[in-house]
């Protein structure tokens, strides 16, 4: 399995509730290896790769934050032209829908890790595995 | 200003005491040989209408209640059989159950008459020609100006609410002197026709505005705007509908028609009748009503009452515009809204979860009122992608809409950020204040 526990974060559209969030965790010391920010009109949510997503959810919970740990794929990617290409064409090839992706800051052994979530982690997962492409400790991510 | 019935209307007060008195021993008599719900409150309290003599006895009979309409929903608190109710109207309860209320032949025709009274009062007449932009339907606000209009042979246009520039195109085409719909609405028609530059294309002259609360100021505000004198209508359909009151040319208080209806202002909280001028919660007997008669019902509404004499000569009792509510309801854009039918959608909404924690936001801008409600996100409705979460935020709006028939701005927003004070959520926050 190549996936990796990442934070769903609930932020109303209002001036200084994302970096409510971020500050939490930050005071505490724990490090965000990747982040992306979604938005709607009425709301956003921010989905997070940290180094301890236990502690960093129950320290958002405590500050009254909608928080969810969500399972996502990680994967080491080609750092070359394509590199991404080719991770979508084989989950396209397997009929996958990608809800959403992002990039993490750092790279693992070279290569830099891909976050994607799909409808069906386990088959993108294994068609990944079928291709050549291996899996990634999540420790290794949380060291970035 | 002429009178229409002025052997009624200005009947000297003792006369009208004897009246009521007699319509009132008839009606009980009535009501507890046909209505349940009267005959066990009455043995509760060990009364039999012989106990009752006269209006002096009116305090004795036990309190009727909006909550009776939704556990004798619909018709357990008819007092005739359904061959001779001819119409039905409902409002809102508090709950997502509507009350119903039915009315017979002759409960129409005294509708009618006390709607045409106060058109009649206010200079009206078969050369008038009035549109009802109240809303047509189950609301009794459309159909119940349309009554009066008839009746006194003005020529009604029947436009019912809603569409803005038909409206005012109708207003101009077919020449309406008259004008009848929620004050709010008023206003909103006024600033448009200023924006279109059409009011000297305008033959409105009278204006009849109710079914939601409104000020002094609003008044004058809407008189200069449309170029009309603006009169207020007081009635809720679970004692007759619009016309229960209605002012005169004097605008001093609403003339409540006493050979209907008895009124009585009590303290909310013993219910013990006050003094005549005092203030405190409305309540109403009706006497001669046939279909759907109730005796001492709680308005909730906070008014006060005035037997002096009025300078147009009617005798009949008036009562002040009311000044608030003991309950919680709320009047948006002329709809009754209890809050706990919004906590009933998120109770359905969260299913098996908790409900979550909201807040009714109200305003007034462009005088419409708007209408947010605030839900508290919490884990059990999160979910990872966005789809879902816009998804619960549609539904939610589309669930409020069909409970309340109007529309509601939903905001998802983070948990504990609605204020709490000692542990509650305030639940409303109306800004309308000094905005009406």
């Amino acid at each position: 399995m190549f996936t990796v526990r990442q934070l769903s974060v609930f932020l109303e559209n209002k001036p200084g509730r994302l970096c409510a969030a971020t500050d939490a965790i930050a005071k505490e010391g724990i490090n965000i290896n990747a982040l992306t920010l979604a938005d709607t009109t009425e709301f956003g949510i921010l989905r997070l790769i940290v180094d301890a997503p236990d502690r960093a959810a129950e320290i958002l919970r405590d500050i009254g934050v909608v928080v969810r740990v969500t399972k996502v794929l990680a994967i080491a990617m080609n750092d070359a032209p394509g590199g991404a290409g080719d991770i979508l064409h084989i989950l396209a090839g397997a009929g996958l829908n990608i809800e959403y992706m992002y990039v993490c800051v750092g790279s693992v052994s070279g290569k830099p890790i891909m976050v994607v979530r799909t409808d069906d982690i386990e088959s993108a997962s294994d068609v990944l595995n079928k291709a050549g492409y291996k899996d990634v400790d999540p420790a290794d991510i949380y060291r970035i | 200003m002429p009178i229409r019935n002025p052997e009624i209307e200005c009947m000297p007060r003792e006369q009208i005491r004897e009246l009521q008195s007699e319509r009132l021993v008839a009606q009980v008599a009535r009501m507890y040989e046909r209505v349940e719900c009267f005959r066990n409150r009455m043995d509760a309290k060990g009364l039999k209408p012989s106990d009752i003599h006269g209006v002096e006895d009116l305090h004795l009979i036990p309190f009727s209640y909006k909550s009776d309409l939704r556990d004798y929903y619909p018709y357990g608190l008819f007092a005739e059989p359904l061959s001779n109710i001819v119409r039905v109207h409902a409002s809102s309860g508090t709950t997502g159950k509507r009350i119903v209320v039915g009315y017979t032949q002759n409960d129409l025709e005294i509708w009618a008459e006390c709607v045409a009274r106060i058109m009649n009062g206010l200079g009206m007449d078969d050369a008038s020609i009035v549109q009802v932009a109240y809303g047509y339907g189950l609301f009794t606000g459309g159909l119940g100006a349309h009554g009066g209009g008839e009746k006194i042979g003005a020529t009604v246009i029947p436009i019912s609410s809603g569409n803005t520039a038909l409206q005012i195109q109708t207003m101009i085409d077919f020449g309406a002197t008259v004008l009848c719909c929620t004050p709010s609405y008023a206003m909103y028609l006024g600033e448009e026709i200023e924006r279109m530059g059409v009011k000297d294309q305008l033959k409105l002259e009278i204006g009849i505005f109710g079914a939601e609360p409104w000020s002094e100021d609003m008044r004058l505000k809407i008189e200069d705007a449309l170029g009309i004198k603006a009169y207020d209508i007081y009635g809720l359909s679970e004692i007759l509908g619009p016309g229960v009151s209605g002012e005169c040319e004097h605008q001093c208080g609403m003339h409540v028609w006493e050979d209907h209806f008895i009124p009585e202002i009590i303290d909310p909280d013993t219910g013990e009748v006050l003094p005549i001028g005092a203030t405190g919660e409305l309540v109403f007997s009706t006497i001669t009503k046939e279909g759907f008669p109730i005796l001492r019902y709680r308005t909730r509404d906070i008014c006060s009452l005035t037997d002096e004499k009025c300078a147009c000569g009617r005798t009949h009792i008036r009562m002040r515009k009311p000044s608030g509510r003991t309950d919680d309801m709320l009047i948006i854009r002329g709809v009754n809204v209890f809050p706990s039918q919004i906590e009933e959608v998120l109770l359905k909404v969260s299913g098996d979860a908790l409900t979550p924690n909201y807040q009714i936001v109200l305003d007034r801008v462009n005088n419409t009122d708007t209408f947010d409600v605030n839900v508290e996100m919490s884990e059990s409705f999160f979910s990872d992608d966005i789809k879902s979460i816009e998804k619960l935020e549609r539904t939610i709006t589309e669930q409020l809409r069909s409970m309340l028939g109007i529309s509601a701005k939903v905001h998802l927003v983070n948990p504990k950020s609605i204020v709490r004070s000692e542990g509650k959520a305030k639940r409303v926050i109306d800004n309308r204040k000094g905005k009406m």
